[in-house]
């Protein structure tokens, strides 16, 4: 398997150069994007130079990181300077960012190959990628369904190995469920373990930036590279990183799990449950001590969820108004505000639309206090729930997604059906938790997700008791029958 | 409560978003059955409880502003819709 800490050791060794690797990639990438539509981007000169600097850097030795070398694709949310950055959106069809996010700095100091920029919801707003004005992406384990969503470009071109890992964000899940629905890990850290300074801002109070890859050590490494405190982000915490590498190998045995029992209800497709059931008892048998627990507050997740981050997205999209970047409609227009509403009319797909206007509405002159500030106290109690249960166990165990990945066009007629792919992936951003998800097993030929939800900054906790998991099961080996070659 | 297709059309304006008679229509059935799922929220009691903004408590720090220099201008303009020179133009604002 082409996992980062694989092909650094091939790489190091001197058995693979960058270039070659890259032009592999890249080749990949040509054959298979066109059925996957998993990249808007791919920046093929601007990986082979990269590849070319990484190569003159393991040449010589210096200053080596797993990353040097290594081709990575990143989700279309995050900035990079001079490659072209979407958000999946018609009004940022043409924009070239002027800066690179913190994150893609850290990864191009480590020397990695940033190789094109990923496929995804609309300003990351979806559960199936099916709103991105771009086409949807396919999932590479049935291309009649979704890949899940938001990130689900990464998602898929991770788990086609159309990239060696990648960065993705997550808001209310965008990470996670489709990391679930794909056979791949992904990992969203605490909020403000990781700078959100170039992340085109969704909800701002939820939003984070974390790894997709193929297994759970690369999940670490790549945490370890773009975590840590950002002068340019206020809300990046100034806390030690730790070495999530080391802390992999010190298993489960006396640590104690929780399973909440607010998760296993109706809704969960009951071959998931199974599936989740069957890796309770392989965490017993690795001598994690596992127990039920409650959350009594989870149902409220959902619906305080799109209280809040419709609120937040309304005021951040605000900013396209056709003046400084992005589309401008409407040119003729004999006012400013002519202008404004021509250009946001015909830039915003229906999704994003439809939560500018629950967010301006709820946000609205005599709204605020029945919708925003209630949603505000309700997360205080989803909190509440976490920090009690915290006080008992190390971590929490929850199936990722209520079923695998549906099919194409099942729950785009009905908003609300879309946004229940999301209940058991919210609570975590609401309460600022970190949240790992890993495969556990398959249903139909369709991956399945395990989620681990920690304590505030224990990201070292989950990862361990991930790997500890991986280590014990197949299903991260398994890849996607794609039909083609993979690269050597 | 429902949203009437007049509520999301004064939303609208306020968001400044133009929509057809039937979009506004449509949007208006689809944010009113959210906001009555939302509603939910008012079966919990939560007159004596702290709202939270954000979840991390030590988020939100303060550093000095000071100028630093900096390439992008040339870049930044570059993605002006339009422009005369070094400038952003904009329709008429004053009559």
């Amino acid at each position: 398997m082409k996992t980062i800490h694989a092909l650094a050791k091939r790489l190091q060794a001197g058995e693979v150069t960058s270039a070659a690797l890259t032009e592999q990639y890249l080749a990949r990438i040509a054959e298979l994007n066109p059925a996957l539509n998993a990249y808007l981007t791919v920046a093929g000169d601007l990986a082979m130079a990269d590849a070319r600097t990484a190569d003159d850097r393991l040449r010589r030795r210096a200053d080596l990181t797993p990353l040097t070398g290594v081709p990575i694709a990143i989700k279309d949310v995050i900035v990079t300077k001079g490659i072209r950055t979407t958000c999946g959106s018609k009004i940022l069809a043409d924009y070239l960012p002027p800066y690179d996010a913190t994150v893609i700095a850290r990864l191009r100091a480590a020397g990695a190959v940033i190789l094109g920029k990923c496929n995804m919801d609309e300003f990351a707003m979806g559960s199936s990628n099916e709103h991105s004005a771009f086409g949807p992406v396919k999932n590479p384990w049935d291309t009649s369904r979704i890949p899940g969503g938001s990130s689900g470009g990464p998602a898929a071109a991770v788990a086609a190995d159309c990239c060696a890992a990648a960065l993705g964000s997550d808001t209310g899940g965008s990470i996670r469920q489709p990391a679930s629905h794909c056979g791949i890990v992904g990992c969203k850290p605490t909020y403000g373990r990781v700078s959100r300074y170039g992340l085109v801002a969704f909800a701002s109070s939820l939003d984070q930036i974390g790894p997709m890859t193929k297994d759970v050590r690369d999940a670490a490494l790549l945490l370890e590279a773009i975590a840590g405190f950002d002068p340019n982000d206020s809300t990046a915490l100034n806390v030690p990183v730790p070495s999530y590498q080391t802390e992999l190998e010190r298993g489960v045995r006396g640590l104690k799990i929780g399973v909440p029992k607010e998760y296993f209800v109706g809704g969960l497709d009951p071959e998931v449950a199974a599936c989740i059931r069957s890796a309770i008892d392989t965490m017993k048998a690795l001598g994690a001590e596992v127990s039920d627990i409650s959350l009594p507050h989870t149902e409220y997740a959902v619906p305080c969820y799109y209280i809040i981050a419709p609120a937040e997205a309304s005021a951040n999209l605000a900013r396209y108004d056709g003046v400084r970047f992005g589309l401008r409609a409407g040119n003729g227009a004999v006012s400013l505000k002519a202008m404004y509403g021509a250009t946001r009319t015909d830039g915003f797909g229906p999704e994003v639309t439809l939560r500018i206007l629950l967010g301006t509405y709820v946000l609205s002159s005599g709204y605020y206090d029945a919708y925003y500030r209630k949603a505000q106290q309700v997360r205080t109690l989803i909190k509440q729930d976490f920090l009690t249960a915290f006080n008992a166990v190390d971590a929490i165990l929850t199936p990722t997604a209520p079923t695998t990945a549906f099919r194409f066009g099942e729950k785009t007629a009905d908003p609300l059906q879309m946004y229940l792919s999301d209940i058991y992936t919210i609570s975590c951003n609401l309460a600022g938790l970190p949240g790992v998800s890993i495969p556990c097993g398959f249903v139909n030929r369709l991956p399945v997700g395990l989620q681990l939800i920690g304590r505030p900054l224990d990201e070292a906790t989950l990862l361990r008791i991930a790997y500890a998991y991986e280590q014990a099961t197949p299903w991260h080996t398994q890849q996607p029958e794609a039909g083609i070659s993979q690269p050597s | 409560m429902a949203i009437t297709a007049e509520d999301i059309r004064y939303i609208a304006e306020l968001a400044r978003l133009h929509l057809a008679p039937e979009e506004a229509a449509r949007y208006a059935e689809h944010a009113g059955r959210i906001v009555e799922y939302v509603a939910q929220l008012n079966r919990l009691a939560t007159a004596s409880v702290e709202p939270t903004a954000h979840a991390v408590e030590a988020a939100g720090f303060s550093r000095e502003d000071l100028p630093r220099p900096s390439d992008a201008a040339a870049a930044i303009l570059a993605n002006a819709p339009a422009r005369d020179g070094d400038l952003f133009t904009v329709p008429k604002v004053l009559g």
